[in-house]
Parts: C-alpha cells; structure tokens; sequence
C-alpha cells in the first residue's frame, strides 16, 4: 500500500525569551492509505504540535511533510487553506462547531466554501449526517445536541470534502465512557470504510482501537507498533 | 451562509448590538446634519435669491440691500435707461421705510416697501389682490394680525409718527386689498407694500424719484456676470449684485459656520466609526476560538474578513436609516429656533436636506461601516491558527 502521508525530519522549535524550545526533535514516519494510526504519549510530548504540521495550520522549523504526493510544510496561506479545505479533515476534542449554524449548515460550511451550491449540498450534508447517525437530528443547533452528538456533526463536517486523511485531535476527550466507546467504534467505521485516520489521544481504548500506535516522548517517536 | 453568521453573530448579544446601532444612529444623525448645515444655508439664500426671477440687484453704492437707509438718488432715471437696455427684460424698483398705522390699540409701526406692483418681486400674494390704485396697500399675516385688520379695511396711515404730538406724518387713508407673504423678511416681521409714488409722496421724497432697490430680471440667454460688470461701469454710483457675487458674500461670511459643520460632521463620523469598531473587535475577541476553526477547516482568510466586515456594515445600514429620520427631526427643531435668527429672511433654513446631503452622509457611514469592520477582521483572520486554537483548548 502507498503512503499517503510522508514525514521526514520534522523539527519544531518556539521561541521562549531568548531561548528556542524544541517541541519536535527530527520525527520522521509514514501512513499507508486506508492506515488508521493513534499517536499517544505524555502531556507536552509534542502530539499536537505534530498533529498542527500534519494539518498544514503550522509551519516546521525544519523537515518535510507530503500528503498525497504534495509537500505542504512550505505552502503560502492561500495554497494552505484550499489544501486543508479539500484534503484533510479536522476533528477537535471541544468540536467546535459553529453554534449559530444546525448540524446540517455546519456540515454544509466546508462544501459551501468549496463552491457547491443549493440541493447538492444538502444532500451530501444529510447523507453525511446519516452516515454518522445524525440525520433526524439536522434541524438542531449544537446546543440542543450532546457532547457526543456535537462530536458526530464534527465527523461528518470533517468528511465533508472527501479528505484524503481526517486528523483528530483526542476526540473523545470531552465524552463519557460510553459516548467515547461509540465514538471508538464511529471511527473504527470510518477507517474500514477506507478513510484514513491519524488520531492523537491519551485514551487508551481509542488507542487500541487504532491499527498502529506512534508512541512519542520529549519530541521524538520512541515506538512505533501495530495496535493489535 | 456568510449572512447566517454575520446575522447570529450581531443577534448573539441583542442588547449590546441594539445599543449600539442607537449610538452609531445618533452619530448617523449628527452627520446629516452638519452636512446639511455645511451647505444648507447657501442653497437655500439662493433658491431665495433664484425665486422670484430677478438675476441682478442694485443698491447704493457699497452697500447691500436695505443694509443701510441709503437710497439711491434719481433712481428713476436708472431705472429708466435700464429699461432701454435691450438685455434687460423687466426693471422692480423698491423704496424701504417704515408705515405707521393708526389702530383701535394704538400705533403700529411696520417694514413698508414701496413697489410698483406689476413687477414687484418682494412679496407673494395668497389672498386678494395687488393694489392697482394710489390708495391701496397689501400686507402680510403679522401685521394683519397686529393691527387687527382685515382685506377690506380702510386704515389711516404715515411714514412717520410724533409720539409727542401724536401725529402721523404723510398722512394717508388706504385701503387694504390683498394678504401676501414677503420673500425677504424675517419671520413675525410686519410688513406692507404699496404704490412706489404713493410711499413717497408718503415721504415727502416725490420729486427725487429715490429707491432703495433696483432689482433686475434678464432677458433670456444673457450672461448675468457679462451684464453686472456692464452695469457697474455704466453706473458708478451704484453697487450691482448677482446671485454669484451675493453667494460670493455669503461665503465669506458663513465659512466658520462651514468649518465648523465639516469638523464636527468629522467628529461625528470617527465617535460612529470607533463604536462600531470597538463592538466588532469585542465581538471577534469572544469568537477568536470559532474563527481559529473556520480557518483550520479550510475557509479562506477574505472570507472571515467578509463576514466581519459584513457585521460592521450591517450596523451601519440599519443604523443610517433610524440617524436619517433623528438628523431630519433635529434639523426640523433647529431651523424652527434659527428661523428666529434676527434679520435673516423666514425662508432661509440652516439646515437645508438636499439629495447631496443625504447620499454624502449615506455614503461616509457605508465607508466607515466598512472600514470599521477592516481591522477587527483582519486581525482575527491572521492569528496563527494552532497558537489560538491551543489557548482556546487551555482557556
């Protein structure tokens, strides 16, 4: 199977006062297609920092990453918006979704900003809404639905434009046990359905629901390990 | 979709988005008005001047209209070779004093203009008719009303009057044909016209043939400036004025008015402009986490700053029509006490709406609505996306 996602050398350093912190020290992995990976590690182990790269809203210090073929370590803003708009997408712990907007129109945002217009759209918002259980439910705001609810609406905008890979950033760490569980199994779902998934988590069970686990300490991968 | 958010964006926090289109209304309101203030007063002294069709105006030299009591001696004779000027269409010569008439309550002392009333241009006739007889006069509401007399009345009237003696002088008995309402005069001013020959002989001045005004009316196609300067030369005892150099004068003489309308219009303009800015930054600040999404999910940075700018000139909009109708109201009770400005003419407004006034007005807030909602949105658009979105986690 083709990688899909290449990293090499990635380095990422901050600024603090005249110091530079090291978040990434030189990681360097790939993601087949269709691989669902969990990366796990401690607090400040620098998971989200790479989650940012691989999700083009930050910039490496040093070092490369490709997604489907295409380098986007170094692309302008614009290049990097459209990049993200169509080819990955975003699942965040607190789901923030657009609390003025239904479950549908949320859906509808990512398609709308890539130019599909009227029925279309809405159609491929409440099939995606039916993918992830939520058609009955697309008339409500995020405040009428619950956290696990507002994660699924969160899904199915990250599906929106058919990404080649769906980034989640502990998904499941603002839900209860076993709205977490249904949340493992919706992602479970996803990846046998041929989405690929790089999921950073401390939760273990999502982690062991993952095909691969990337473990990371101090800003380097120490392990790098099949789930299951 | 950009409308849903600019709109739930501003519906989020009712109260303070009420509050503040009020301010920006105001603001709004405050700017009509200067501008219509800046402008104002010139249109309306020369649609005043334009009204009645007389192009050009001679007084006694150095002096303005009725400024002073200066008159202008054999003003018959000028008025004469005017009228032999071919590019001269009609000549309205008019001699100023005061009438004094004898009443049931007493003297009343009024403005007088001596006319000849087929080619009077200093009054408007609503009720009646002109004086076609050397004993007829007119007069307006104000002095109707002061001296309780009616279209029909015969009164006794003189130029003068002797408190002491308590005689009237030039005494004469005339009869009152017609109501009008004098272009010229200030509001509750009394005023009467009658027969140029018969005011002074009122005056004892019949065989000077003075007047105090000669008021001009052009043929048609001739240049009023060409014909002023013409004028002047020809008469040098006297002063011609057109409408330009009368606007010319006004100028001058209202510049700090104009001045001062432009800079407080200005004021009003930036209070309008720092309000809406001030709610749209607070505004964006509270969302910062939302906007950090929108852009990580793909939407483009012109259009987050769109729908911001949106929000911005949405206030404006809703704000311009309520500023319109509150500036219209403002103008109507400031002209109602200027309208008592002492001297001034009735028909002069301060505060004068014009549709350039208006689209100025309308256009400056569009701009400022827009450039309100520039800097709040380009400044959230280009926070760095993981930096924000990592506060927003740990807030």
């Amino acid at each position: 199977m083709s990688a899909i996602l290449e990293v090499r050398q990635l380095v990422r350093e901050y600024p603090m006062g005249a110091e530079r912190v090291a978040a990434l020290r030189g990681v360097s992995f790939d993601v087949d297609a269709g691989d669902y990976a969990a990366i796990v590690g401690p607090s400040g182990c620098g998971k989200s920092t790479l989650l940012n790269l691989l999700g083009v809203i930050d910039r490496p210090t040093s070092g490369t990453v490709s997604i489907a073929g295409e380098r986007v370590d170094q692309l302008s803003d614009a290049r990097a918006t459209d990049f993200r708009l169509r080819r990955i997408g975003f699942v965040f712990q607190r789901f923030y979704l657009m609390q003025a907007l239904t479950a549908r129109e949320n859906v509808e945002l990512p398609l709308a900003e890539a130019g599909l217009r009227g029925t279309a759209r809405r159609e491929r918002a409440r099939a995606l809404l039916d993918y992830v259980g939520l058609g009955a439910r697309e008339q409500h705001r995020p405040s009428q639905l619950s956290g696990g609810e507002q994660q699924r609406v969160a899904i199915a905008r990250a599906l929106a434009n058919s990404p080649k890979i769906v980034l989640a950033d502990e998904p499941t760490g603002e839900l209860d046990a076993r709205t977490g569980a249904e949340m493992i199994g919706l992602f479970e779902r996803l990846n046998a359905d041929g989405t690929t998934i790089v999921v950073v988590t401390h939760d273990e069970d999502l982690a062991s629901a993952a095909r691969r686990v990337i473990h990371m300490r101090d800003g380097s991968i120490v392990g790098d390990e099949p789930a299951r | 979709m950009l409308f849903t958010l600019a709109a739930a964006s501003l519906i989020r926090h009712r109260a303070r988005t009420v509050l503040a289109v009020l301010g920006v209304a105001v603001s709004a309101a405050m700017l009509l008005d200067m501008v219509m203030l800046s402008s104002g007063m010139r249109v309306s002294f020369r649609t005043l001047l334009q009204s009645q069709g007389f192009q050009l105006r001679l007084s006694p030299k150095g002096t303005l209209p009725f400024d002073t009591e200066a008159t202008i001696r054999e003003g018959d004779s000028l008025v004469a070779m005017l009228e032999g000027r071919p590019e001269i269409l009609a000549v309205s010569p008019v001699f100023g004093g005061q009438l004094h008439i004898s009443t049931s309550r007493g003297i009343v002392a009024s403005s007088a203009l001596g006319v000849i009333p087929a080619v009077e241009g200093d009054y408007e006739l609503t009720e009646g008719r002109q004086p076609s007889a050397p004993d007829e006069m007119v007069a307006n509401d104000a002095l109707l009303g002061a001296a309780g007399m009616r279209i029909g009345d015969t009164v006794h009237a003189g130029s003068g009057y002797d408190s002491q003696l308590r005689s009237l002088a030039g005494a004469r008995t005339l009869r009152i044909v017609g109501r009008v309402r004098f272009v010229y005069m200030a509001r509750a001013q009394k005023g009467a016209a009658l027969p140029i020959v018969t005011f002074r002989a009122m005056q004892g001045r019949d065989s000077d043939g003075r007047i105090s005004l000669a008021m001009v009316r052009l043929a048609l196609g001739v240049d009023a400036e060409a014909e002023r300067a013409t004028l002047e030369r020809l008469f040098p005892r006297v002063t011609v004025i057109s409408i330009a150099s009368a606007l010319k004068g006004v100028d001058e003489r209202l510049i700090y008015f104009t001045q001062i309308a432009v800079i407080l219009g200005a004021v009003s303009l930036v209070v309008g402009f720092l309000l809406v800015t001030t709610l749209v930054t607070v505004s964006v600040n509270e969302r910062i986490g939302e906007i950090a999404v929108m852009r990580a999910i793909g939407v483009r940075r012109w259009r987050i700053v769109a729908q911001i700018v949106l929000e911005s000139s949405a206030m404006m909009i809703v704000a311009s029509p309520l500023g319109f109708v509150l500036g219209l109201v403002t103008a109507r009770y400031l002209n109602s006490i200027l309208a008592n400005f002492p001297g001034l003419p009735e028909r002069i407004d301060f505060f004068l709406l014009q549709p350039s006034a208006a689209w100025t007005s309308l256009g400056l807030l569009a701009v400022s609505g827009v450039l309100a909602g520039v800097y709040p949105s380009w400044r959230s658009a280009s926070l760095p996306i993981a930096t924000t979105l990592r506060q927003e986690a740990v807030g």
